[in-house]
């Protein structure tokens, strides 16, 4: 499989690594088989694959949502089985599709949520979730005194973006956070996404079930089938050399 | 910001409502007792009666005499539920006295179905067993004997041509008769074996309304006392005990001898009442209290003065017949019983708050525990007011505490269900997030969970308050007070704007806590909430 080319030479280079990790849930469904996967430190990954490929429990593993039911999940270098998960979780961003906002908290309170979490002092997470409102082109007087519910789908989104980096970790799980938008606007977040990531340098896992999307924000795409890698390479890697027939027609039956 | 920030980032502002509301109930059920008495070194009497006018009027003859010549201060446990609440309040100390009869005593207390062959005997017989068995005492009794008839419509015993109980027994009619004689040793069972009474249908009925179907024909036999002042104005036909059935039930003070010792003026006081009260006499005072409208206390108080024993000048004004003239004759008194039926749903409500509140955040994600929880409540909510409100009288004797402590059963169920629901309700996808943004369990249900269920769990709240408001009327049948009195007296005497006068005020009441509380509801709802909630409704 390709996926042995991606395997780490030495410990302490992956960011987030998986290590042969599998998971059957306690229904029986078997969503991941052995997956090994490595993600630099800086980069952005995409995750993508039909839908029930295992790349949303890939995501979930990395912060301990779920567990895995064999192999290893590595963050730094570190087992997560022996990390705390809250603090584990406090040291990762979160987006998910429609943004997840707490519908009772105001556009800045959600952003404040994990610094508060934190325990940062009162004007140290109302600065910081001020810059973060601006970071991702929200006003914070305005926008960031309203409710998600008065917000746009895209508003929301930002919001959930900067919530997610509020406490500048240095990995973002990202769950097809553009998903729920319209094109025009989902164009304009994902442009955003990269300015805002060619400044930040984050380890970013992103998943996606639009392949295009993966192809325009990853430095590295894995293709998920069945809960197993079918290919793991750069945009231009996967698209010029598809691994298998499969590949070949995931990612051209989306283009 | 719109909102005002806390100032300590880790903190919210301070969360004293719970706190505030348990301090609150504290205060209610403790000022409840202490509040009585203060200031007066007269010792105290609880006086209770039996929920029928007669035994109300006793009541009050005992309690005046007492207050009169006895140097006490009397409190009146009036209303109770029959002889079982009544003797077992007694026998617990919840009342220091009431007006009960011998025959009862002796048939239906002790069990006693020997036969009696005189007034006096019966007196002797349960005088000796209640002193020896309860430490009770009877005192030389009233002067009257209130026996158990069977009545039909006039018309209809001459048609079938039934003077006695014996000539009944041929005719298989329908019987409407109280609980109590539905029940009790000497009542139903007894009298139809001993006669062999054919019986067409049998139910059992409160005693004013029995009177009504018999009238309009809906039963054909019930049962009443002979004192009753309805007797006289319906014209009804008294079926005489040929066998002699029924032993004397002559009325006399039943009273705790620890009273006896504490009130060292009690016995004489009461003495005053011995042999004063011929069958007419009580008949013409439950006349007044009935067909006149009087409040027993007045009638009692008349009826001392014309003995001689009152306290001089009697103001007596009845009961207004019109249903605005009760209501503001009784605005006062309406007030204090509003006030107090409030207490008592407000204190029972508290304490489910603070319990079903913690159980169901304990049990929501565990559904068998939640099951079993919810369950359990829902089987208290199946049992029947009275008889939870029975069941809890050996626990917490007569009066308030009892009623908060069934209220508060009652009021678990809707509170303890809609925590469930509405923490289980919370979108699954944001306490994910929540855990996904390390939130611990408590964070988590802190900031998210129950914010966000808040809305549901007031509902629930409301529904319990709501539904107590009108089971709290009950109350006055343990001698809890409320404004289910003038409701039961109401229907002692039926007097249909006496019953008005507590249960509009208790449909007003359940009318403005279902809008106070949900005004808390909208209140307390996330005001990201309130916007959706709007955009759902255009």
């Amino acid at each position: 499989m390709s996926s042995q080319g991606e395997y780490p030479r030495a410990a302490g280079e992956w960011a987030v690594e998986l290590r042969n990790v599998s998971k059957v849930y306690p229904d029986g469904h078997v969503a991941l088989r052995g997956l090994s996967l490595g993600i630099r430190a800086g980069t952005t990954m995409a995750l993508v694959g039909p839908s029930g490929c295992g790349k949303t429990t890939t995501l979930k593993l990395i912060n301990r949502l779920v567990a895995p039911t064999a192999g290893t999940v590595l963050v730094a270098g570190c087992d997560v089985a022996g990390v705390d998960p809250v603090g584990l979780r406090r040291r990762m961003g979160y987006v998910v599709q429609e943004a997840g906002l707490f519908p009772h908290l105001t556009a800045a309170e959600n952003v404040a949520v994990v610094p508060r979490l934190l325990g940062w002092e009162v004007e140290r997470w109302r600065t910081r979730t001020t810059e973060l409102l601006a970071l991702v082109g929200l006003d914070p007087a305005c926008e960031g005194a309203r409710y998600p519910a008065e917000l746009s789908g895209g508003q929301r989104q930002r919001v959930g973006l900067a919530r997610a980096l509020a406490a500048d970790p240095p990995i973002v799980l990202m769950d097809e956070p553009f998903g729920a938008l319209d094109p025009l606007t989902r164009r304009r977040l994902q442009d955003e996404f990269l300015a805002l990531q060619a400044r930040l340098r984050k380890t970013v896992v992103l998943v996606t079930h639009d392949v295009e999307e993966a192809f325009l924000l990853a430095d590295r795409v894995a293709v998920l089938t069945e809960g197993t890698l079918a290919q793991c390479g750069t945009p231009d890697e996967i698209r010029g050399a598809p691994a298998s027939e499969f590949v070949a027609r995931f990612v051209g039956g989306r283009s | 910001m719109r909102r005002a920030a806390p100032k300590n980032a880790r903190r919210r502002p301070p969360r004293g409502w719970g706190l505030a509301l348990f301090a609150l109930a504290a205060l209610v059920l403790t000022g409840a007792r202490v509040g009585r008495g203060t200031g007066d070194t007269r010792p105290t009497v609880v006086v209770g009666a039996k929920n029928f006018t007669e035994g109300a009027v006793l009541g009050e003859l005992m309690a005046q005499v007492l207050e009169t010549f006895g140097s006490a201060t009397v409190e009146r446990r009036f209303n109770l539920a029959g002889t079982q609440v009544a003797f077992d309040a007694l026998r617990t100390g919840s009342i220091d006295a009431y007006a009960e009869y011998t025959g009862t005593g002796l048939r239906d207390i002790l069990g006693d179905a020997t036969p009696v062959a005189s007034s006096a005997a019966a007196f002797a017989r349960v005088s000796s067993t209640f002193a020896q068995r309860y430490e009770l005492v009877w005192l030389a009794p009233f002067g009257f004997n209130n026996t158990y008839v069977l009545m039909m419509r006039r018309a209809h015993a001459g048609q079938l041509g039934v003077r006695t109980l014996s000539e009944l027994a041929q005719h298989p009619l329908r019987y409407g008769v109280t609980h109590e004689f539905l029940e009790r040793r000497d009542g139903m069972p007894a009298v139809r074996a001993a006669y062999g009474l054919r019986v067409a249908s049998l139910v059992g009925m409160e005693h004013e309304l029995a009177y009504q179907a018999l009238a309009e024909g809906a039963i054909d036999v019930a049962d009443g006392y002979s004192t009753d002042a309805k007797i006289e104005t319906r014209d009804l036909a008294l079926l005489e005990d040929d066998k002699g059935f029924f032993p004397p039930y002559e009325a006399a003070p039943l009273v705790r001898r620890d009273l006896l010792a504490r009130v060292p003026g009690a016995l004489e006081a009461l003495g005053l009442l011995a042999g004063r009260i011929d069958a007419r006499t009580m008949r013409r005072l439950n006349r007044a209290v009935e067909a006149e409208r009087m409040d027993p206390a007045a009638v009692a108080a008349g009826f001392l003065a014309d003995l001689g024993l009152g306290q001089g000048r009697v103001v007596a004004a009845p009961r207004s017949p019109s249903l605005l003239g009760t209501l503001w004759q009784r605005r006062r008194v309406t007030g204090q019983l509003t006030a107090w039926h409030l207490v008592l749903t407000g204190v029972a409500e508290v304490l489910a708050c603070v319990v079903a509140i913690p159980l169901g955040i304990a049990v929501y994600r565990r559904p068998r525990l939640a099951a079993t929880a919810l369950g359990a409540a829902g089987v208290l909510q199946t049992i029947p007011s009275i008889a939870l409100l029975a069941f809890m009288l050996p626990l917490f004797g007569i009066g308030a505490r009892t009623a908060v402590a069934a209220l508060f059963l009652y009021g678990l169920l809707p509170v303890l269900r809609n925590t469930v629901t509405g923490l289980r309700g919370v979108d699954p996808r944001l306490t994910e997030v929540g855990s996904g943004l390390g939130m611990t369990t408590g964070q988590l249900l802190r900031r998210v969970e129950l914010p966000l269920a808040m809305p549901v769990i007031l509902a629930g709240l409301r529904t319990s308050t709501v539904i107590n408001i009108g089971t709290a009327t009950l109350a006055a049948f343990i001698g809890a007070g409320g404004l289910g009195d003038p409701i039961v007296t109401g229907l002692t005497v039926t007097d249909v704007n006496l019953i008005l006068s507590g249960a509009l005020p208790a449909a007003a009441l359940a009318i403005v806590a279902d809008v106070g509380l949900a005004r808390l509801e909208r209140w307390a709802t996330p005001r990201g909430l309130r916007f959706r909630a709007q955009e759902e409704h255009r």
